[in-house]
């Protein structure tokens, strides 16, 4: 119980990059119906850290943990995709990908503190979980948390990018 | 030399300067605000070389920033200080020091005290709480509004201890603070104590040793006598050092310190940076780098893994910062300031391994390398201590109520075993409802909620991540009365 490598993936812990394989074996990643329904958040919250931010943070009771230091369970049928939870989450690591438009591109939802916000309308570099640019993106929304004091941005990105990029870079 | 590294636009911080004063730096003028520490106004303008050591001539900047170390010190108005814990004044005339300082010319004002029969003022108090950062401003809180008389004192200008300075969201339970930015927790908890009447808060106050006569005080250079029936010590850690070649050079800082001049006075510590450690520390510090506008060269770290919680990695990986796991700083390179790191892998006995060195241009080596309780009031107190490494050194012994082998002398927060701010917070409440408890005796509210507060630090120490702390614990934590 004392082993601090026990219930914690230890490729993670020499890389500080996940895969995303890790978040299917978690239960984070929604079936395909429920990804083309509408918009969802996805956790990369892979370690039990004393944390239950997100479960209050849900106002649609779609989050448990029995104690604080379990890690989060979602439940993809209450989850409405809103990203409340994004916005509070001290560790950057939910994001809202939404599949439901026709076409080639989706929205993603993310916190963002690096830097002043980008305006609506820019157009924002895309980095995957390692730093490298995957392409372009296009803000559709920001916002600013009340009480995080964090910027909530939504992008319209390719839907091959929903899954992989999980940080943007403001040109400014 | 002289430059601006002001941070003009910061994501989260507004820089609220005070009024702006003129410096005199070795008869240059320079632009300072009020509030701010002289340390952050000199190196605000570009200064990196504060003082020469007396015996090499070794040139010496900030280090720490919260007057721990002595790095910083200069003159002024030809008495030696701790520039870090100065608050600017208009007019100030600086200069650098070389070698020892010489004796202060007020020091006689004190010695006459010596031959007058009450030298000192003396208060009589229920509480005497040392440093106020989380845990002692919680003690302070629980303390002062069930009735109870409390000084809370600390040596530095800002109350709030190292919250201040944390720009990032806070982890724990919502019940708390978790989801609200550490700053704005110490912005609110502050005001919730200024509105309390029977505490006295003394800021710039050194609790300088324990007396017969009671804990003598030296607030802004005037001693006070304090005889409290009940002592809580919260004073909590200081930055480890790392023994590497120039490790002295102006431009290697810790961590913290690097914090107060970015966060706490809107001053870029460095340009182009290497951070040494990957515990949540320097996994923070990073990512607020970034924030404030400066490049991470990389994190080095000699363990085969990050040290810190995968989130906090995870933040700085998507911003391309590289995590060097088995590789240690061997080397500053650098005349005036840090030029270069060299960097080296390390074997399985942390050995560094020959002919591996790379050389990594930076102006700045941020340390992470761990913290140290600040036990030496503990130890004057009389308090058993041991050494216990996964708490950070020597700690002292205690019950689960906090109470140390001094009858009515309790620890809480990183003096008590370094662990983080939401724990810190706890222990000064369930300090806070034990002396309530002794005072008063076991009224059924007061006990409640020490209990509901020792049950949530059970909880918050049972994850995996915690596991260092739960086993140190083990040699620290004895019965409970």
């Amino acid at each position: 119980m004392d082993n601090p490598d026990a219930s914690t993936d230890s490729e993670v812990k020499v890389t500080g990059v996940l895969n995303p394989d890790k978040l299917k074996e978690l239960g984070y990643i929604p079936s395909k119906q429920r990804l083309l329904k509408g918009p969802v958040a996805i956790f990369e919250c892979v370690e039990p850290i004393p944390c239950n931010v997100c479960v209050f943070s849900c106002p649609f009771k779609a989050v448990v943990m029995d104690k604080i230091t379990d890690m989060p369970k979602v439940d993809f049928n209450k989850c409405t995709g809103c990203g409340l939870c994004v916005a509070q989450c001290p560790g950057q690591a939910i994001f809202i990908v939404d599949y439901s438009p026709k076409g080639e591109t989706g929205v993603l939802t993310l916190q963002y503190d690096l830097t002043q916000p980008p305006d609506k309308g820019e157009e924002v570099i895309l980095l995957d979980r390692k730093g490298e640019e995957l392409g372009k993106g296009r803000v559709l929304k920001v916002y600013k948390h009340k009480r995080s004091e964090a910027f909530v941005v939504t992008i319209e990105v390719s839907k091959e990018f929903l899954m992989n990029a999980r940080a943007i870079k403001v040109r400014r | 030399m002289l430059r601006n590294r002001r941070i003009e636009s910061h994501p989260i911080l507004h820089f609220q300067r005070g009024k702006e004063v003129t410096i005199f730096f070795e008869g240059t003028p320079i632009k300072a605000f009020e509030g701010e520490s002289l340390a952050a106004a000199l190196y605000a303008s570009g200064i990196d070389v504060f003082r020469w050591t007396p015996k090499l001539g070794r040139p010496r900047g900030p280090f720490c920033m919260v007057g721990k170390c002595g790095s910083c010190m200069v003159e002024v108005n030809g008495v030696a200080v701790r520039s870090c814990i100065t608050p600017v004044r208009e007019g100030m005339n600086i200069r650098r020091l070389r070698g020892l300082p010489t004796l202060p010319k007020n020091l006689d004002r004190m010695i006459e005290k010596e031959n007058s029969d009450n030298p000192f003022e003396e208060v009589k108090t229920d509480v005497l709480i040392v440093g106020g950062g989380p845990a002692g401003m919680a003690a302070s809180e629980v303390l002062a509004s069930n009735g109870m008389n409390v000084f809370l004192v600390d040596d530095q200008i800002r109350l709030g201890g190292q919250l201040i300075k944390q720009t990032h969201i806070f982890f724990g339970s919502q019940e708390l603070f978790a989801g609200k930015r550490g700053f704005r927790i110490a912005e609110e908890y502050e005001a919730k104590l200024r509105s309390l009447k029977n505490l006295h808060i003394l800021l710039q106050t050194t609790a300088i040793g324990v007396f017969k006569e009671g804990v003598l005080l030296l607030n802004k250079g005037k001693g006070l006598i304090i005889k409290p029936k009940y002592v809580v010590l919260s004073a909590g850690a200081f930055e480890n050092y790392l023994l590497f070649e120039n490790n002295d050079l102006p431009g290697v800082m810790g961590a913290g310190g690097a914090q107060t001049l970015m966060n706490l006075y809107g001053v870029l510590p460095g340009r182009e940076v290497v951070v040494v450690g990957s515990g949540n520390v320097g996994l923070i510090i990073t990512y607020q780098l970034l924030q404030a506008g400066a490049k991470v060269k990389a994190i080095v770290e000699a363990a085969p893994r990050i040290g810190g919680w995968f989130v906090h990695a995870a933040k700085v990986r998507r911003y391309g910062v590289p995590i060097l796991l088995r590789h240690t700083v061997i080397a500053a390179e650098g005349k005036d300031r840090v030029r270069a790191a060299i960097i080296s892998e390390v074997d399985e006995r942390w050995e560094p391994v020959k002919g591996t060195e790379k050389r990594i241009e930076c102006d700045t080596i941020l340390l992470a390398v761990g913290l140290t309780p600040n036990t030496e009031l503990v130890r004057q107190f009389g308090v058993k201590t041991v050494y216990v490494p996964e708490l950070g050194g020597l700690v002292p012994v205690r019950n689960k109520y906090l109470e140390t082998n001094i009858p009515n002398v309790f620890v809480a927060g990183d003096v008590a075993g370094v662990e983080e701010a939401t724990t810190a917070f706890i222990e000064g409440w369930i300090a806070a409802y034990s002396i309530l408890i002794k005072e008063k005796g076991p009224q059924s509210q007061y006990v409640k909620k020490r209990n509901e507060y020792i049950r949530m630090l059970d909880e918050y120490r049972s994850s995996p991540v915690s596991a260092r702390v739960r086993s140190g614990l083990r040699h620290v934590e004895v019965g409970g009365s």
